[in-house]
C-alpha cells in the first residue's frame, strides 16, 4: 500500500514536472482545466463508487464553489478567503441535502433526482439573475452571462502576488496528486472502509451497529468540498463562471466521465476525464465531424464492450496476462 | 368567474403538457426500469418528422398522428434491438448508453438538418373568454392528454398485451417461467413509448417549434415527473403531472416563470421526501 501510494505520488510529480518540457503553452493551459475536472470527476467517483451515492447532481457542488470563489474573491480582492468559501458553501448545502435526504430514507435514483432537481434550482434561479439590481457585495450575478473577470489566485493573504497561468498549471496538478493521495488514505482509514461496506449492504452495515446515515452524510460532505474546489480552479482558471455548471448536461458530463474511467476505482475517473475532455477539445478542433456523434458512439460502445469502464477493464487483462502477482482491489 | 376559468384553463394546460411530455419516459420506466435518457431527442425527432411532413405537402393530422409516432416507432425498435436489448435490469449503464444516443441523434439531426429551428403555424385560431383571447390549440392540447390517458389506459387494462406487460413489470422471471416472450413484450413496450414520445414532439412542434437541441428542455421536467410519480407508468405520470403542473402553474401566475419553475422543482423535492420512492410507490399499488 505505502510503495504504491509511493509510486503514484512519485509517478503524478514526475508527469506534473515533465509535461511542460514537451508539450507547447497551449496545451498546458488545456491541461489545466482538465486537471481542475479530474479533481471533480475524482468527487463524483467518491461519493458515487465508494458509498453507492448516486448523485447525478454532484455538478450543484461544482458550480457553487465557482460562484462562491468569484463572489468572494471580487468583494475581498484575495483569492484566501474565496477559496474557503468555495469549500464551505458546497459543503454547508451538501449538509443540508443529505441531512434532508438520508435522514428521510430517500435512496437509490430517487436520492438521484433529489440531487439533480437541487442542481436544477440553481440553474434557473442563477439564469434569472441577469438584472443589475442581483448584486451580492461588489459581485453582480449577470445572469445567464456569467460572471467576467473573476480575479486570479493569488499567495494566501498576498493579493498582490497572483499566479501566472503555469503556476495555476502546478497549483491544479499538485492540487489533483493531494485530493487523490488523500482519498487513497481516506478509503483505508476506518471511516472509508465503512463506507465501502455501507455500499455493499446497507441492512448489514446497519445491522453491524454503524449508523448508516451518517457515514453517508459524511462521504456526501466530502465529495462536496472537493467538488467545490474544482469549480473554484475552474473558476480562476478561465476567470469565467457561467450557469452552465449547474445544468444537466455538465451534471451527466460528470456521470460519464466516472463510468467511462471505471466506477469503483479513484484512478478511473482522472482517466475517464482526461481522455473524453481530450477527445472532446480535439474534436471540436478538427472540426471533421460533429463532435456529439463521435462522443455519442464512444458512450454507446463503451457501455455495450467495456460495461465497467476502462480501468478494471485494463485490470483484468493485467491479471489475466500476469496470474502470478497478487493484484489488491482498487487502483 | 373569467379569471377563474382562464386559470383554470391554464393549469389544466400545464398539467396535460407535462404529462404529454413524460408519458413516453414513464411508459419505458415503468414497465422496464429502464431510464432513457434520450427521450427528449425522440420528442425532437417526432417534431421534426411532424414539420419536414406538413412542409411537404402532408396533412397536418395525418402527420401529426401517423408519421411521427411511426418515425419514433422505427427509431425505437431499431434502438431497442442495437442498445437497449443488452443492457436490461442495470438502470445506471442504460443512462450512459442512452445519454449516448441523445449526443449521437443531435449531432445526426444538426448535421443534416442544420442548427435552426423549424416550425409551422398552430392549426387553429382563438376564442374568446370574456375579455381574454385563448388559443384553440391550447384545448386541443388538453383533449389530447385525456386521449392518451384514456388509450393507455384500455390498452394496460383490457388488452392480452396490457395483461402479460403488467405481469412482466410485475416479475419478469416468472412471466417468462409461464411462456410469455418477454424480449418480445419489452421491445413492443419500448416502441409504444417511443410512439407516445413522437406524438408529444408533433404536439408540441407548433407551439416551441424545434430543433436539434429541443430534447433538452423536455428531460429534466420529464424525468422528475417520472420519478416523483414512483413505479407504476401511467397513474404516476398522471399524479405526478397533476401535482407538479398544477404548482408551477399556480406559480406561474403569480409570480415568473422562472419561479413557477423553481416551485416545479422544490415540489419534487419535498415530495420525495414524504413519499421516498415516489406516489405510487405508496399508494395505488397494483393499479397501472
Amino acid at each position: 500500500m505505502i510503495a504504491k501510494l509511493a509510486l503514484a505520488i512519485f509517478g503524478g510529480l514526475a508527469l506534473l514536472c515533465g509535461l511542460p518540457l514537451v508539450v507547447e503553452t497551449y496545451t498546458l493551459f488545456n491541461l489545466t482545466v482538465f486537471a481542475a475536472m479530474a479533481i471533480f470527476a475524482l468527487s463524483l467517483g467518491l461519493v458515487w463508487g465508494f458509498s453507492g451515492i448516486l448523485s447525478l447532481g454532484q455538478s450543484v457542488f461544482f458550480g457553487l464553489g465557482a460562484y462562491a470563489y468569484a463572489i468572494a474573491a471580487i468583494n475581498f480582492s484575495d483569492s484566501t478567503p474565496a477559496l474557503v468559501a468555495a469549500l464551505a458553501a458546497p459543503t454547508t448545502l451538501a449538509l443540508l441535502i443529505g441531512y434532508f435526504a438520508f435522514f428521510g430514507r430517500v435512496t437509490d435514483v430517487y436520492f438521484g433526482v433529489i440531487s439533480l432537481t437541487t442542481s436544477l434550482i440553481l440553474y434557473s434561479l442563477v439564469n434569472s439573475t441577469s438584472d443589475q439590481s442581483f448584486v451580492i457585495g461588489k459581485a453582480p450575478l449577470g445572469g445567464y452571462n456569467g460572471i467576467p473577470s473573476v480575479p486570479p489566485i493569488n499567495w494566501p493573504f498576498m493579493p498582490e502576488w497572483t499566479l501566472g497561468f503555469e503556476d495555476m498549471y502546478y497549483l491544479t496538478g499538485v492540487l489533483l496528486l493531494i485530493v487523490y493521495v488523500g482519498l487513497r488514505l481516506l478509503l483505508v482509514s476506518p471511516f472509508g472502509r465503512i463506507c465501502i461496506g455501507v455500499r455493499e449492504s446497507e441492512t448489514r452495515a446497519e445491522l453491524l451497529g454503524y449508523d448508516v446515515r451518517k457515514y453517508k452524510l459524511g462521504m456526501f460532505c466530502i465529495g462536496a468540498a472537493i467538488a467545490g474546489l474544482a469549480g473554484a480552479l475552474f473558476a480562476a482558471w478561465g476567470s469565467f463562471v457561467g450557469p452552465d455548471s449547474f445544468s444537466v448536461s455538465f451534471a451527466a458530463q460528470a456521470i460519464i466521465w466516472v463510468m467511462f474511467g471505471g466506477l469503483g476505482t479513484l484512478i478511473g475517473p482522472i482517466i475517464g476525464c482526461v481522455a473524453l475532455q481530450a477527445i472532446t477539445t480535439w474534436l471540436g478542433q478538427v472540426k471533421i465531424i460533429d463532435p456529439n456523434i463521435v462522443l455519442g458512439l464512444i458512450f454507446i460502445a463503451a457501455v455495450l464492450l467495456l460495461p465497467q469502464g476502462i480501468v478494471p477493464a485494463l485490470q483484468g487483462l493485467y491479471r489475466r496476462f500476469m496470474p502470478r502477482r497478487q493484484g489488491s482491489g482498487a487502483a | 368567474m373569467e379569471l377563474f376559468l382562464i386559470t383554470a384553463i391554464h393549469v389544466l394546460y400545464a398539467v396535460a403538457s407535462l404529462f404529454l411530455m413524460t408519458a413516453g419516459l414513464a411508459v419505458i420506466f415503468g414497465m422496464m426500469g429502464v431510464i432513457n435518457f434520450a427521450h427528449g431527442e425522440f420528442l425532437m425527432v417526432g417534431g421534426f418528422a411532424f414539420v419536414l411532413a406538413v412542409q411537404a405537402g402532408i396533412n397536418t393530422w395525418v402527420a401529426m398522428f401517423l408519421v411521427a409516432p411511426l418515425v419514433c416507432v422505427i427509431l425505437g425498435l431499431v434502438v431497442e434491438r442495437l442498445i437497449i436489448r443488452h443492457l436490461y435490469g442495470r438502470t445506471v449503464d442504460t443512462i450512459l448508453a442512452t445519454w449516448g444516443l441523445s449526443l449521437l441523434l443531435i449531432g445526426i439531426a444538426s448535421v443534416t438538418l442544420g442548427y435552426d429551428q423549424r416550425g409551422v403555424g398552430q392549426p387553429f385560431g382563438s376564442i374568446a373568454i370574456g375579455a381574454y383571447r385563448e388559443g384553440v390549440y391550447t384545448f386541443f392540447v388538453i383533449g389530447m392528454a385525456a386521449v392518451v390517458v384514456a388509450l393507455l389506459y384500455g390498452l394496460l387494462r383490457w388488452t392480452s398485451f396490457g395483461l402479460v406487460a403488467r405481469g412482466t413489470m410485475e416479475n419478469a422471471a416468472m412471466a417468462w417461467a409461464l411462456g410469455a416472450d418477454v424480449k418480445r413484450i419489452y421491445a413492443l413496450t419500448f416502441a409504444l413509448g417511443a410512439a407516445l414520445s413522437g406524438l408529444a414532439g408533433a404536439i408540441f412542434a407548433p407551439i416551441a417549434g424545434v430543433m436539434p437541441v429541443s430534447g433538452t428542455i423536455y428531460i429534466a421536467k420529464a424525468f422528475i415527473t417520472v420519478i416523483s410519480g414512483g413505479p407504476l407508468p401511467l397513474s404516476g405520470a398522471v399524479l405526478a403531472s397533476g401535482l407538479l403542473g398544477t404548482v408551477s402553474e399556480l406559480t406561474t401566475i403569480v409570480s415568473t416563470p422562472v419561479v413557477g419553475h423553481v416551485a416545479l422543482l422544490a415540489a419534487a423535492i419535498l415530495l420525495l421526501r414524504i413519499l421516498p420512492s415516489g406516489i405510487t410507490g405508496r399508494f395505488f399499488r397494483g393499479g397501472v
